[in-house]
């Protein structure tokens, strides 16, 4: 197309800065005069099909912002003064080099953090920035738990050996058209409203897609959503039981017997053990620990077991369960005993498109890229890796909680540096905010890199990166399909990739670095797929693995394309669906499913319940947002202006709070501003409010920080993680909590 | 282009907004204003105890996007509406298409 002359069309693939999020969907940039001027969905893109999301459609407002950071800075008042003075990249490399050289001398390599946040594509490089430099201490400081997909994965991990996700005919470049493609009859959605964002590499509105050709949805969710309002049964779950549901509906389907027995008798291992597990929970009691009817549980377990194919497509709060590694093992068990694995429009085996590995999400990706040696010298002294086995031999995360306990008691080890990359950390994922401020500003340096100032690069940066968004870099996305390839179209002011600050920080902190480039590096990743990354520029940006390759379903258990010795089965110790975990025994966690009340609410703390009487739940997302970015995107902003919670009718008229009306949320931790929005959307005894507030239109320089402590929901959020494992229990959703007047 | 309009099929309506973000990156139109507008509903019902509804409303502002019919091409709210629940067409069609999708509204805004 080209409304005007000399107007450019490049398609590309979106992963993060930009538009934020878990990318995967192609779109078209159109550029005049080396400048952007649309996005457009990209019709070709079997990912997304030519639609786009409201945050990359306002990618213009977004790369040419007047707060843009577009030149390294230099901090030159005091810490929080929010004195900054440009610096040229040389500089600024020549800055860090010397002093990340001079603590690895003194303090050893372990004494600096690479922190980053969700699963974007900084992944990546700040691994690869990390091992290069010899640090064990890869982290998403402030997380608590790793309640953020690491407890999902970890479950599946430990009990097919394999992740695997909901079948919406992604894998396949017809999709919905293709002939061995089948729509789930039914979809249990668990946790998640799945339509305003892309979470964990899947476009949100694939399962209406699916809706519209037939599949019925259950409806896991203590509110009522867009999802929930459609669903054939809704379960209005008290947050933080998911665990006694998913063991209340396996019950239901073995003792019923509708159970796949073939796929049972044939490809799992520890039935029986799971089957006595599970009578521990009967319905009954499962009812009264999630507040949701006996009848539901029952009816909603028998849709899903008798409907085949069926599919889970499950989100965050999974993670942020008790033990959430236990409860995403029980669900895997849901769809492993209905035969639903790896099936058309069931839940299917994802693994990187093409066995690319961009954002290394293994132990085994790890080793592929840095070696066994490596990654065994650094496990010995990477954060948690004593405490919690699973920490150890999954992933290769040093544990949140126990990184900023350590951050601030200098034990162990002293930690002296961050380097922090697109992370927001103190206006977004920190539980315990204040905590995470206080033991911060101990460190003796801090690199944020990042796109605009937020709370985190004024309270802490001593250096301060210019990041580039996905539109202004080449980079490339393996996470489950397309293979995509980012290509860089424009160049906002000094603005550089993630991957080229970070492959040159490497080269000048470990001599003997694989690579001297940003392409040097793609194509050697690219390499196991044969193919390039101008050929991938070349054919529009993206790639389908090809049907008979391991990252391509269907039923690969069965044409022994899972395993490294080429015969049928899962890739577990077994060789089986481990019902009852082998990996989990090894790492001294319970090998079966089981369920625990969370930390604080009715049932455990029921004084704490007496004083605040609100169960609050956070962090669900927002169509304008992602996480704690575009507060200041003004396309974006005017449709979700103001930090709100939702508060049931009765609730506000118990606490004589009315709409509109700005309030706090307390409870022993502090308290927050919110807006009330009275709204038939919540339970009575629950309230909901977004994360990530701060407001870019305030003051950035202490003690402002961009209003953080006015709205920062998580300074109320406590930790350590609730739970046995290291991963999973951050309690961002079952955090006790009450309204206040604001008294002026 | 008066027997041109927009038919939304308001069941399928997620509230995600990309219409409107559409709109305005095509139109270039500020913060403020827009061609169309996303309005939610939540009342008690008959299918559930509570329904969630979102209705986008064409403004004064919306032209059909002229520029881009006149090039063959969809208006930007329908191309990138994430549900796929918008549609572009005559009146004549659209009222046709109507009668099998329930829960749809038809504008015709100029
Ligand atoms: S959120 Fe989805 S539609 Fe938006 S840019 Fe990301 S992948 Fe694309
Ligand atoms: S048809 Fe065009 S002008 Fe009208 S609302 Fe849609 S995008 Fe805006
Ligand atoms: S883009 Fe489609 S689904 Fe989204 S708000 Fe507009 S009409 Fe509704």
């Amino acid at each position: 197309m080209g409304y005007d002359k000399g107007v450019e069309v490049f398609p590309t693939t979106t992963w993060s800065a930009g538009a934020g999020c878990h990318g995967g969907c192609g779109q078209k940039l159109y550029v005049k005069d080396g400048k952007l001027i649309k996005v457009e969905g990209d019709e070709n893109a079997s990912f997304n099909q030519g639609r786009s999301c409201p945050r990359v459609l306002a990618l213009t407002q977004y790369v040419y912002h007047p707060d843009r950071l577009t030149t390294p800075l230099k901090r030159v008042g005091k810490r929080g003064e929010g004195k900054f003075e440009p610096i040229s990249w040389d500089e600024a490399f020549d800055i860090c080099e010397d002093k990340l050289k001079s603590i690895r001398d003194e303090f050893g390599a372990e004494s600096v953090v690479f922190a980053q946040g969700t699963g974007r594509d900084v992944g990546g490089p700040i691994s690869y920035l990390c091992y290069n430099y010899g640090s064990p201490n890869w982290v998403q400081l402030g997380l608590s738990g790793q309640s953020c997909y690491t407890p999902r994965l970890g479950g599946m991990k430990a009990t097919m050996g394999d992740f695997a996700v909901m079948d919406a005919g992604q894998f396949s470049a017809k999709r919905y058209d293709d002939p061995e493609y089948e729509v789930p009859k039914v979809i249990i959605v668990w946790g998640q409203n799945p339509p305003p964002t892309c979470s964990d590499g899947f476009f949100g509105h694939w399962v209406v897609d699916c809706m519209k050709r037939g599949s019925k949805i259950i409806s896991i969710d203590p509110r009522n959503t867009w999802m929930s309002t459609r669903a054939e049964h809704h379960l209005q779950i008290r947050p933080g039981t998911d665990g006694a549901l998913a063991l209340g509906m396996l019950n239901v389907i073995i003792n019923e017997e509708l159970y796949d027995k073939e796929f049972v008798d044939k490809w799992t291992y520890g039935f029986e053990k799971l089957k006595e597990r599970v009578q521990e929970y009967p319905v009954d009691k499962v009812s009264q620990i999630t507040w949701i009817p006996e009848k539901q549980i029952v009816e909603a377990a028998r849709l899903y077991a008798i409907n085949s194919p069926a599919a889970i497509h499950w989100g965050v709060p999974i993670d942020m369960n008790p033990e959430g590694t236990s409860v995403a093992q029980a669900i895997a068990h849901l769809w492993s005993i209905t035969g639903n694995i790896d099936i058309p429009g069931g839940n299917v085996i994802a693994r990187p498109s093409h066995g690319v590995t961009t954002y290394p999400y293994s132990t085994e990706e790890l080793v592929g890229l840095y070696g066994q040696d490596l990654v065994d010298k650094l496990n010995k002294s990477r954060i948690g890796c004593d405490t919690y086995p699973m920490v150890k031999g999954f992933r290769g995360w040093a544990q949140p909680d126990m990184a900023i306990d350590q951050i601030d008691s200098g034990k162990p080890y002293p930690i002296k540096a961050a380097w922090i990359q697109t992370a927001n950390i103190l206006g977004g994922q920190a539980a315990r905010a204040k905590f995470h401020y206080e033991a911060m500003k101990k460190l003796e340096f801090v690199v944020v890199i990042d796109l605009f100032h937020n709370p985190t690069s004024m309270a802490l940066a001593d250096i301060v990166l210019p990041a580039a968004t996905f539109a202004e870099k080449d980079s490339f996305r393996s996470w489950w399909v397309p293979l995509g390839v980012m290509h860089k179209t424009i160049q906002v002011g000094e603005c550089k990739s993630d991957w080229e600050i970070n492959i040159e920080m490497a080269n000048r902190l470990n001599p003997n670095c694989k690579y001297q480039n940003v392409k040097e590096l793609i194509n050697d990743r690219l390499s196991v797929a044969g193919v390039t990354f101008d050929e991938l520029v070349e054919q529009g940006s993206q790639a389908m693995p090809s049907k008979g390759h391991s990252s391509r379903p269907y039923r690969r258990h069965e044409k022994g394309l899972l395993r490294h010795d080429g015969k049928p089965g899962f890739t577990t110790e077994t060789g089986r669906v481990e019902l009852y975990s082998k990996a989990f025994e090894s790492w001294g966690v319970d090998p079966l499913p089981f369920y625990r009340e969370p930390a604080q609410g009715p049932v455990n703390t029921p004084e704490l319940y007496a004083k605040y009487p609100l169960i609050m739940i956070t962090g669900a997302r927002s169509h304008m947002f992602f996480h704690s970015e575009h507060r200041m995107i003004p396309w974006l902003r005017e449709k979700d202006p103001e930090p709100y919670v939702e508060v049931h009718p009765e609730t506000a008229e118990k606490f004589g709070v009315s709409d509109g009306e700005w309030i706090h949320l307390e409870n022993d931790m502090g308290k927050v501003k919110r807006k009330v929005r009275v709204s038939l959307r919540v339970h009575p005894q629950m309230i909901h409010t977004l994360h990530g507030w701060w407001k870019p239109e305030m003051k950035g320089s202490e003690p402002d920080l961009f209003g953080v402590w006015d709205y920062q929901i998580n300074q109320i959020i406590p930790g350590p993680q609730d739970s046995g494992s290291g991963f999973g229990g951050g309690q961002y959703k079952t955090t006790l909590c009450k309204l206040s007047k604001i008294k002026e | 282009m008066s027997k041109y309009g927009l038919l939304i099929n308001y069941d399928y309506c997620t509230g995600c907004q990309s219409c409107a973000v559409a709109c305005q990156q095509e139109h270039g139109f500020p913060a403020g204003k827009c061609g169309i507008k996303v309005t939610e509903y939540v009342y008690a019902a008959v299918r559930k105890p509570v329904a969630i509804d979102f209705l986008p409303f064409p403004t004064e502002l919306c032209d059909l996007c002229i520029n881009r019919h006149q090039q063959g091409e969809e208006p930007a709210c329908v191309k990138h509406c994430q549900a796929a629940c918008m549609a572009f067409g005559s009146l004549a069609e659209l009222v046709e298409q109507m009668e099998v999708t329930p829960r749809s509204v038809l504008f015709s805004p100029r």
